[in-house]
């Protein structure tokens, strides 16, 4: 691991001086030298494909890490045994450089070329829709971490992030019995906050709330005083704001927000579902403070595992660092495959992923247990940003099974996904 | 009218936000016709210069300053564009002049290589970096003078600066080994600028909320404006920018130091980029990828107004800002109640922040079909074009 490291230090001095001082060919491949440990019988290769460059290796960086060191923790205690034998997890990396037929195109290297057991990677929707066929086409198997909208289920893929139902529908309730009726919703223009505010529309009807406005901002705007007017317009008394804008925009919604008057403070109830500790950091504790996010996993969760897992995190990758629930989904997935390929008793990727369904793991967040639809229980939180950037765990629901069609959507009511059912339609069917 | 007001106020608070992005921009771009992809990226080295500026002045002796740190950012991220745009120029620009897809080109790149800059950079590879220049540079002085009349100087000179990167290269790795030297100074996640307080409330006048924020770089603007046009209408150097822009072998001949104007034409411009740098960091993020959020915007501004203008890129960025709001916010509704249904559901349709953008740039392009040259064309003989 070591080696490893120093040699991306170096290739990204490399990389940067090159550019810089216009001296090619100077660079020494620094490979090899991996030394062959005694204490295991043999090796299985993973795959680990995020973007690490571009625009959203900010966000995947964290996710990559979290794996790799559960990856470093499992080969610790001895790897996985399979067959008696004891094999150690080895990573293949590869970079999805924020670029979705990037994803697709790695994806298969990794299948292909390197002959991986099971791929985790991913993080936009759009780059797991990209990678989607190629694991369908070749049958092999991805985990994927991250919180998304659902409206999925794939044979090839398992999902131990949150579906709606664990993240957004329990927010909006307790919105809607705490806060306030009126919502406005607000979105980065692309395909989780449409397919997200769909659900949510759907699920105010149902529920009692009334829509008051939806505002979509294009990817990288930081221009909201429309949006800001809008809101002002149709909440001027206060009222409950869903945002499910993405990466920079955030920043620019809560700073222009705030001098507009439009705060907490002011009565106005702000919901996020993309910003977790790290964001936190980014945009700055000063304009979140008093805003709610709703995740499974929060660093300030007061339990002997989650604190293990921040501390384990931060002596690995500096104190400064946070834990956050995509990380945390990222770690626990990691473990979900090592124990389902020993209940497997197997590294195939079709006997790992029958196996799996009914596998359980001590998460950071508590236990969780995969379920047929090939997605995990979630534990579900409500917290309130804090001064020091940390969360206030204000509202904790319990344990929540997922639901992979959303049933608030008419086009999806009635219908589920069961993998352990032996039909053509398992993926989907009416109940 | 509480709602003209309010679309009034607003229009002028993108509007400006646009006008400062482009201004210097118009410099550049309007008078010495270098198309510089770089211009965002010069914006975000004024970013980051108010964050080291904030970061300096938090605690220590000056934190008495702290309230008015952002003021104190903005003479230094003018120097520190500017310089860096100097040096874009001596190193790159001036050897491109008259070859504006090259110039275009090699701008994209050093967009880009300032981009990984601020990801990367960290004592050690700073440490190296420096070395790799200072050694390039002076390679010919350590050589004997005979070598570099050989029939293979040229290769020399090239081995010169391998050699320098490679043990530029050396260092860093070198001094990246220690821990404390290889944490980078920025990374590439975006970094936490915090207005202070009193740029962060807003001001109640006529039922219209006035952010201070706003009204600051709506100042800053306005400040930044009057003092371009000064510059460029009553100073020695701005009357010599002028007479190389409309003929530079005239001028030359006359004895005007034509590559000295060039240079102070592109440090003023670039400085006043990174002057738009500490003003964006009041409204969004500050990051690697500042710089692309606004280079369109920009460009579009000066060409709607006119290559060359100022008046030109004043007019189209409150006209772009006044009509994204507008069209954005929905508020043509407020303004006329009264309007006809089928009006009504097309200006419903749009008002969207996405479809704003989508429509005001179409307005552009057909404004563009009809006047080519933008809003207020250059007059008179151009002998470069």
């Amino acid at each position: 691991m070591k080696s490893s490291l120093m040699r991306k230090t170096t290739m990204r001095y490399v990389a940067g001086a090159t550019a810089m001082a216009a001296s090619l060919s100077l660079v020494a491949c620094g490979g090899g030298g991996e030394k062959a440990s005694g204490d295991f019988d043999g090796e299985v290769k993973v795959g680990i494909l995020h973007s690490r460059s571009g625009t959203m290796a900010i966000s995947e960086n964290t996710v990559a890490e979290a794996e790799l060191m559960a990856i470093e923790e499992i080969n610790a205690k001895g790897g996985i045994t399979i067959e008696g034998k004891k094999l150690k997890i080895v990573p293949v990396e590869e970079d999805g450089a924020s670029d979705w037929p990037t994803f697709a195109e790695k994806a298969k290297k990794l299948i292909d070329q390197d002959q991986v057991a099971v791929v985790f990677g991913g993080w936009t929707s759009a780059s797991r829709k990209a990678m989607l066929p190629v694991f369908e086409a070749k049958d092999h198997f991805l985990f994927y971490p991250i919180q998304y909208e659902g409206q999925e289920c794939s044979k090839n893929i398992f999902y131990s992030g949150a579906t709606p139902n664990q993240q957004a529908e329990p927010a909006v309730s307790w919105l809607l019995k705490n806060k306030g009726k009126d919502f406005f919703l607000v979105g980065s223009d692309y395909v989780y906050p449409r397919t997200a505010n769909t659900i949510m529309k759907e699920q105010l009807k149902a529920e009692g709330g009334n829509l008051v406005g939806e505002d979509y901002l294009p990817l990288g705007n930081t221009e909201v005083a429309p949006i800001i007017a809008k809101i002002k317009q149709a909440l001027p008394k206060g009222g409950v704001i869903v945002n499910t804008l993405n990466g920079d925009s955030n920043v620019a919604f809560f700073k222009q927000m705030q001098a507009a008057g439009i705060t907490p403070a002011n009565g106005y109830a702000i919901m996020s579902f993309s910003i977790a500790e790290e964001e936190v950091a980014a945009i700055g504790p000063e304009y979140l403070e008093g805003t709610y996010a709703a995740w499974n996993f929060f660093q300030s969760l007061d339990t002997p595992a989650s604190k293990e897992f921040t501390k384990n995190f931060k002596a690995k990758y500096g104190e400064n660092r946070v834990t956050n629930d995509p990380a945390e989904s990222a770690y626990n997935m990691i473990y979900l495959w090592a124990a389902g390929a020993e209940k497997a008793n197997s590294v195939d990727n079709s006997a790992v992923r029958k196996a799996l369904i009914g596998v359980t793991f001590d998460a950071p967040q508590g236990k969780i247990e995969v379920q047929p639809n090939h997605h995990t229980t979630e534990l579900v939180m409500i917290g309130e940003v804090q001064k020091d950037g940390m969360f206030k765990i204000i509202e904790n629901q319990g344990v929540v099974k997922p639901i992979a069609w959303n049933q608030f959507v008419p086009e999806t009511k009635g219908y589920t996904c069961d993998w352990t059912q032996d039909r053509p339609d398992a993926g989907k069917f009416k109940m | 009218m509480t709602a003209l007001y309010d679309t009034l106020f607003n229009g002028l608070a993108i509007g400006s936000v646009l006008m400062l992005a482009a201004l210097g921009l118009a410099v550049v771009f309007g008078l010495m016709g270098v198309i510089n992809m770089a211009h965002g990226e010069l914006m975000m080295l004024g970013a980051y210069t108010t964050f080291v500026v904030q970061n300096l002045l938090k605690n220590g002796p000056l934190s008495g300053l702290f309230p008015i740190y952002l003021l104190i950012a903005i003479p230094i991220a003018f120097l520190v564009s500017g310089l860096a745009g100097l040096l874009l120029e001596k190193t790159v620009i001036r050897r491109l002049y008259g070859r504006p897809l090259e110039t275009l080109l090699a701008t994209w790149g050093v967009s880009l290589i300032l981009q990984q800059f601020v990801r990367s950079v960290s004592t050690a590879f700073f440490a190296g970096l420096l070395l790799a220049v200072l050694l390039g540079l002076l390679a010919p002085r350590l050589t004997p003078q005979i070598w570099w009349q050989k029939r293979w100087a040229p290769l020399l000179g090239v081995g010169g600066w391998v050699l320098a990167g490679a043990l530029g290269i050396g260092l860093a790795s070198a001094l990246g080994s220690v821990r404390a030297l290889d944490q980078p100074w920025f990374s590439a996640r975006n970094i936490d600028v915090t207005a202070p307080q009193w740029l962060r409330g807003s001001i109640d006048l006529a039922g219209v909320t006035m952010p201070t924020g706003r009204l600051f770089i709506i100042a800053l603007t306005a400040i930044a404006l009057v003092a371009v046009n000064w510059f460029l209408q009553k100073s020695v150097w701005g009357i010599r920018i002028r007479a190389v822009t409309q003929n530079r072998p005239m001028s030359s001949c006359l004895g005007i130091p034509t590559q000295k104007v060039d240079a102070l034409t592109f440090l003023v411009g670039s400085g006043l980029a990174g002057v738009a740098g500490v003003a964006v960091t009041l409204l969004g993020s500050v990051g690697p990828n500042l710089g692309g959020n606004y280079i369109v915007d920009c460009f579009m501004v000066v060409v709607l107004g006119g290559v060359g203008k100022l008046l030109g890129t004043v007019v189209a960025a409150l006209g772009i800002g006044i009509l994204s709001y507008v069209l954005g916010s929905g508020s043509l509704l407020l303004l006329w109640p009264t309007m006809p249904a089928g009006l009504n559901e097309t200006i419903t349709f749009f008002a969207t922040t996405s479809m704003a953008k989508v429509l005001v740039f179409v307005l552009i392009v057909v404004f563009l079909q009809f006047r080519p040259a933008g809003l207020f064309p250059q007059k008179g003989r151009m002998v470069e074009a």
